[in-house]
């Protein structure tokens, strides 16, 4: 399964990102194999508006099924629901903690955006 | 002749001074309130409306059937309200700013004009003086489209006075850009100084003609007036901290119909504009 961590930095050992519109990067990981592909997430740190639409886009497009960060606003949520991206909140520490914590089953699935947009 | 009256800072009393300008200008005047997220000049003037215009904005609208998510809309997007994943397009219309782009690029003919109304324009008339003003709606943030709804009113028969929003944002530039002279408005304090300058930075990049009043004058201390001296900038008058005219603010009514000998002060500003907008030759840009 590739999962999309959003993260200060490109690798394993980098701190996860709480915001997930404006994260620095995409860190995505499969679940099986450990392949790690990182995707700089700059075009939207400076977005107008609609940060967190086109961050959903951007990982639906680079095949991710699950995405883990710290919070997820509405309509940020509403493009990864319609791409069937599960949303999984609540992670920090290094991306590989993240995954690990995803793997062992201990980040929950989010059924709802847990904050407001421009939440940061 | 169109004049706006904007300040940066708000509550320095752009409306006290558009409102007291339309009531004493001694010619058929407009009056155009274009701080549309809250209007207020009506409030004093209380319009007689005659006719109401809501404003619609097209919007995309998808056929789900014919989208096949290849997502050039949302590429063209600069406000990032498309959104294409492998379920289809999401949309997302509070963040459109009508540019009809996606409608353009669609390879697939998959989107057309939906409709969204953001507000309404009003318009008629207190006494002789011709009132327009525009009222977004509740939770719409796009401001711009309507005060150019509000500012199509502005026919040359008369003198436009235009009550512009405060800051220095999209709905200001909206307000004032192509005017033939603004009145910033501002109080002789820290704060009015403050947002005065920035205010100044934005008439000057539109190249637009333009004057301090000081407002509340006597509170305070001098530096508006020495920034103004500094900037060579005409400060054309200071309307006095004048209890009375606080008074007729909170009670509704316009100064120069309940505080005696107050008008003067704003025929002396009008005719001062008058005499700068002829002397300044017309810009013939950003028009």
């Amino acid at each position: 399964m590739r999962v999309a961590v959003t993260a200060q930095g490109p690798k394993l050992s980098d701190a996860v990102d709480t915001r997930f519109g404006r994260a620095a990067w995409f860190v995505i990981v499969d679940t099986e194999t450990h392949a790690v592909e990182p995707v700089k997430n700059e075009q939207n740190l400076d977005a107008a508006q609609g940060a967190g639409i086109q961050a959903a886009q951007a990982v639906s497009q680079h095949g991710a099924q699950a995405v883990l960060t710290g919070h997820c606003g509405p309509k940020a949520f509403r493009v990864l629901s319609a791409a069937g991206i599960g949303v999984y909140l609540g992670a920090q520490g290094t991306v590989a903690d993240t995954v690990e914590q995803f793997r062992a089953r201990r980040l929950s699935k989010a059924v709802a955006a847990d904050v407001e947009g421009h939440w940061a | 002749m169109n004049l706006a009256i904007a300040s940066g800072k708000g509550g320095t009393g752009k409306t006290t001074l558009a409102v007291n300008l339309a009531l004493c200008a001694g010619v058929p005047a407009r009056y155009l309130d274009c701080d549309v997220e809250e209007p207020n000049g009506h409030l004093f003037l209380r319009p007689v409306f005659t006719e109401r215009a809501p404003l619609v904005l097209p919007v995309p609208a998808v056929a789900p059937e014919r989208c096949d998510g290849c997502g050039r809309c949302a590429e063209v997007c600069r406000f990032n309200a498309l959104a294409a994943v492998k379920s289809g397009l999401v949309v997302f219309p509070e963040l459109c700013h009508a540019c009809g782009g996606c409608l353009l690029v669609c390879p697939r003919g998959a989107l057309s004009e939906g409709r969204r109304e953001i507000g309404v324009v009003e318009s008629g008339f207190a006494g002789d003086l011709a009132f327009v003003h525009g009222r977004l709606r509740v939770g719409e943030a796009l401001a711009p489209p309507l005060i150019r709804a509000v500012r199509k009113h502005a026919t040359p028969d008369r003198l436009n006075i235009l009550d512009a929003p405060p800051g220095t944002s999209c709905p200001v530039i909206a307000s004032v850009r192509g005017c033939d002279f603004v009145l910033l408005v501002t109080e002789p304090t820290p704060f009015g100084l403050h947002d005065l300058t920035l205010a100044v930075e934005t008439v000057r990049e539109l190249r637009l003609p333009f004057a301090v009043i000081v407002n509340r004058a006597g509170i305070g201390d001098d530096r508006v007036r020495r920034y103004c001296s500094r900037e060579r900038i005409p400060l054309l008058a200071e309307i006095p901290d004048d209890r009375r005219i606080a008074e007729a603010y909170s009670r509704g009514q316009p100064a120069v119909a309940t505080v005696p000998g107050v008008s003067r002060v704003f025929r002396r500003i009008l005719a001062a504009v008058k005499r700068s907008v002829r002397a300044t030759p017309p810009l013939g840009v950003l028009r």
